[in-house]
């Protein structure tokens, strides 16, 4: 499993990195949302999967999955959120402002 | 806290003070008020004579930075305290100087003597300082209140440009310097210059021995103006006249000559020290000499005589150094007359060149020109100036009865003893000493005599003047005529300078040798007999006569030769292409593309964990760990993979958003594969509110079009990508598969419920055991939202420069 899980992981991140290189705002953002997924698999793949009950104490299980990365992962989750909802408004200010979203002519003044 | 401390720091008090004082009397000229600073100076260094001359020194501390060894030492012997007396002596006069010569009501004088007195106080300091780094510190400091002075008037396009030129060039060599005091600390562990004189036998064979020797002389060589750093001196003429007497010829461009002389005892005794010494002297002195004749302008004549003359210092420095080679048997005594020689003529120029500036200096204010072409016939309007000037050039040339006719003797006969020398290859060399410094004087004589008549004899042309010529202020001419009447009296009896001021100077340049072989006498006479030097003396007079008669005739003297290659075309030329160089290569890399700026990003990133992977052998796969997999969890990555892999596909906007929305889901569903039940909670919520946030901005945004890259662009993109996806990959794979130790989180699950009372354990680390991480994602959601707020608010109330 954990073998699978870090070649999706792998994939998550090839295609994010392709993304963020383009030259349109919206496919640069939806690939910092890729790279985000996968950063949270890659925390949760690295504390070993499937090694027993939800860290749920009421389960009364023999074992429990580690539950400081889920804690860990869901810190990132929500600040993730908040920095691409900025984001977002961030890109959709610049293209009414400036009339593009293509980042190639999204660039300094050359006289500043 | 000493006296000499406080001598040193006179001056700096002054140049606080001074405009302070001025502003209140504004009817006196500053320079009256600043006069009384050196000449105080100069009494107390006086009476200082007797003391050292006994061969006491003077040694005072004060801690400064004890814990890394640098503290304000303060040593005065023969060295030091002979250029304290010139600093302050010639510093007394030039400030008398310039108060006639710079008028209170067009310039800035308060300026002028508050950058004059910054100077004083620093060369005083590299004088006095036994601390290497404290040397450093005033060394730097004479860079800067030069550099501050040489563009006093700083409005005109040469001022700046000699002051930006002086200044790169000596703090070039200062930093060389610092790298070899640097590296003499290294090999001694004092920072003390008496330390490590001390400690010169232990190093004498130290590898780092000859770097600092190099470092050191770099910084000698670019202050002194030594060939082929001399270049920023014809330009430093475009300060003040006073500044060009004072710091241009008799007091920093000694600097190097005192570094050189104050080093002699830890370097001295070796062929390097020796033939770089006197090499570079001696090519400075000829070359210097010969560049010269060919000035029209006095200043700059005489800017091209301090480099000669200072070569001629320079060379008889580094004969001497071959006393220390022969110290104990009783051919030292000769080679330390060089040394003597190379004091005496110290003395002997600061003396005439002061003397000579100032009269070009009056020249230049009371005819409004210091072009000699411009100029002839003053003679009898400026008598007294005439005198002046002709002690000053005479003495310059080596004629009798002035000072300057022993210190060449005296040169001649160090060159000619090196005739004499058969170490250090000079066997094959000496002859070629004599023969150069004859030449040297020759062109010396020559260009003193241009100076002299080409001013003062010949005809008067007053429609090129701009002024009615007509004898200068009293105040100004008596500074060059104290100057003058010194060089007659020092020619007439230089032994009163010999006892006093050279032998301690000498004993302080050779301390081991003279210890050795008792004490060194210095005896210069006027009349020394019929001897091969006077010979040479008279062959000068009369080769330097013919060349003077055929001046005008002979096109190889008044010419400038090698006009096209010179060195301040590759100063210049090196200057402009260093800056189109790196202008060239910061545009090359710094296009204003953010894609540019990612390439190097990821790039360095995969190179640098690649190699640190390859390096430290990270490819470790253990898979005996691993959970199995059902058909249902292929299922979902395959799912996963699919929809992430589409997105660069996308044709519309609206595909590409439910596509990265679809890989969200999934991710939702491993969460409930790997027992994440509040996560796949969390992740369902902000999933859809994402989704939501694209579709409602990107409503706006125009269609997304496909990347239109040329080949080689789209591969450099993939190739980046996949690099970055294998990498993360192949990390996870060793990560998992090398775990060091196990996971802490067994205490939480035991101490979850006893001591914090919950049973989601996710929950109780997020708000119990590791509340503060909460706490502060809390607030970075809030300052979203804020940001988000004041992006929609802001932009629209000024918002009608928008999208149309």
């Amino acid at each position: 499993m954990e073998l699978f899980m870090s070649l999706t992981i792998g994939v998550l991140f090839a295609v994010g990195v392709y993304l963020i290189l383009s030259k349109s705002l919206l496919r640069i953002i939806l690939g910092t949302s890729l790279l985000t997924q996968g950063v949270h698999l890659l925390l949760l793949t690295m504390s070993r999967l499937k090694t027993g009950a939800p860290p749920l104490l009421g389960e009364k299980a023999d074992a429990y999955v580690d539950p400081l990365p889920q804690a860990l992962i869901l810190t990132s989750i929500v600040i993730s959120f908040g920095v691409t909802s900025f984001f977002f408004v961030l890109a959709y200010k610049a293209y009414q402002k400036l009339g593009t979203d293509n980042m190639e002519e999204l660039r300094g003044d050359e006289h500043e | 806290m000493s006296l000499l401390h406080a001598a040193i720091l006179l001056p700096f008090i002054l140049a606080v003070g001074i405009p302070l004082l001025s502003s209140l009397l504004r009817s006196a000229h500053t320079g009256w008020f600043v006069l009384p600073g050196p000449a105080l100076l100069f009494a107390y260094f006086l009476s200082r004579i007797p003391a050292v001359q006994e061969g006491q020194s003077i040694t005072a501390a004060v801690r400064w930075i004890p814990s890394l060894g640098i503290d304000f030492t303060v040593y005065l012997d023969g060295l030091g305290l002979l250029f304290a007396l010139l600093i302050t002596g010639l510093g007394s006069l030039v400030v008398l100087y310039s108060i006639f010569y710079l008028d209170k009501s067009k310039e800035a004088v308060d300026r002028f003597y508050v950058y004059l007195l910054l100077f004083m106080g620093a060369m005083l300091g590299v004088v006095i300082s036994d601390n290497l780094m404290v040397l450093y510190g005033f060394w730097e400091f004479t860079s800067i209140s030069s550099f501050l002075l040489i563009a006093f008037w700083h409005r005109r396009e040469r001022s700046r440009y000699g002051a930006l030129k002086s200044m790169l060039i000596t703090v070039f060599g200062g930093f060389a310097m610092l790298a070899g005091f640097i590296l003499l600390y290294l090999m001694t562990g004092t920072f003390s210059i008496r330390e490590i004189i001390g400690q010169a036998d232990a190093i004498a064979n130290h590898a780092l021995l000859l770097p600092a020797m190099l470092l050191i002389l770099l910084g000698a060589f670019t202050k002194s103006a030594q060939f082929p750093f001399h270049i920023w001196l014809p330009d430093a003429m475009e300060a003040p006249t006073p500044v060009s007497a004072y710091l241009h010829s008799a007091t920093m461009v000694k600097a190097g000559l005192y570094l050189v002389a104050r080093f002699s005892p830890v370097f001295a005794g070796g062929a390097e020290w020796f033939w770089l010494v006197s090499g570079f002297g001696l090519f400075s002195l000829v070359y210097g000499s010969y560049r010269a004749i060919k000035q029209t302008d006095l200043k700059a004549l005489l800017a091209f005589s301090t480099v000669s003359q200072l070569g001629l210092i320079m060379s008889l420095l580094g004969f001497g150094s071959a006393a220390a080679y022969y110290s104990g048997t009783g051919d030292y005594q000769l080679y330390a007359a060089a040394i003597a020689a190379a004091v005496f003529h110290l003395i002997n120029h600061a003396i005439f060149k002061g003397a000579l500036f100032m009269v070009a200096g009056i020249v230049d204010h009371e005819t409004g020109t210091r072009d000699i072409r411009k100029l002839g016939g003053l003679m009898a309007f400026m008598p007294v100036t005439f005198s002046a000037a002709l002690i000053g050039a005479f003495s310059l040339a080596g004629l009798p009865p002035f000072n300057g006719f022993l210190s060449k003797e005296m040169f001649f006969r160090a060159a000619l003893q090196m005739l004499r020398m058969d170490i250090w290859n000079m066997q094959t060399w000496s002859v070629l000493f004599p023969v150069v410094a004859w030449t040297g004087s020759v062109f010396t004589f020559l260009y003193s005599m241009l100076l002299l008549f080409r001013t003062f004899t010949g005809k008067l042309q007053p429609d090129k003047l701009e002024k009615k010529p007509h004898e200068a202020p009293l105040g100004m001419l008596l500074p060059p005529l104290v100057l003058g009447l010194l060089a007659v009296v020092f020619g007439l009896f230089p032994n009163l300078l010999a006892y006093t001021l050279i032998e301690p100077a000498v004993a302080s340049i050779l301390p081991r040798e003279l210890s050795a072989a008792g004490k060194f006498k210095v005896d210069i006479y006027f009349w020394h007999g019929w001897t091969a030097e006077l010979f040479m003396t008279i062959a000068i007079v009369a080769a330097g006569t013919i060349l003077y008669k055929l001046y005008r005739r002979l096109t190889v003297l008044n010419r400038p030769l090698l006009r096209r290659i010179s060195l301040n075309a590759a100063y210049d030329g090196g200057l402009r292409s260093l800056e189109m160089a790196s202008q060239r290569l910061t545009n090359a890399y710094m296009t204003g593309s953010v894609r540019r700026y990612l390439i190097y990003i990821l790039t360095f990133f995969i190179v640098a964990l690649g190699l640190t992977m390859i390096g430290s052998d990270a490819f470790r796969f253990d898979t005996s760990g691993y959970a199995d997999m059902s058909a249902y969890e292929a299922a979902v990555a395959a799912a996963l993979i699919l929809a992430a892999v589409a997105v660069p596909f996308a044709r519309s906007r609206l595909t590409a958003i439910i596509l990265t929305g679809a890989v969200g889901y999934m991710v939702t569903l491993f969460f409930v594969l790997f027992r994440a039940p509040d996560l796949a909670l969390t992740q369902m919520i902000v999933e859809t509110v994402s989704v939501t946030l694209f579709l409602l901005c990107f409503y706006h945004l125009p269609k997304l079009r496909r990347e239109k890259l040329n080949v080689r662009f789209k591969l450099t993109h993939v190739l980046i990508s996949a690099g970055v996806g294998i990498l993360v990959t192949l990390i996870a794979l060793s990560a998992s598969g090398s775990r060091a130790f196990d996971s802490i989180s067994d205490y939480y699950l035991a101490e979850s419920y006893n001591s914090a009372g919950g049973r989601n354990v996710v929950n109780v680390i997020l708000v119990d055991f590791r509340g503060f991480d909460t706490l502060l994602e809390i607030m970075v959601l809030g300052i979203a939202s804020l940001g988000i707020y004041a992006l929609i608010k802001l932009g629209a109330d000024s918002g009608a420069g928008g999208l149309q």
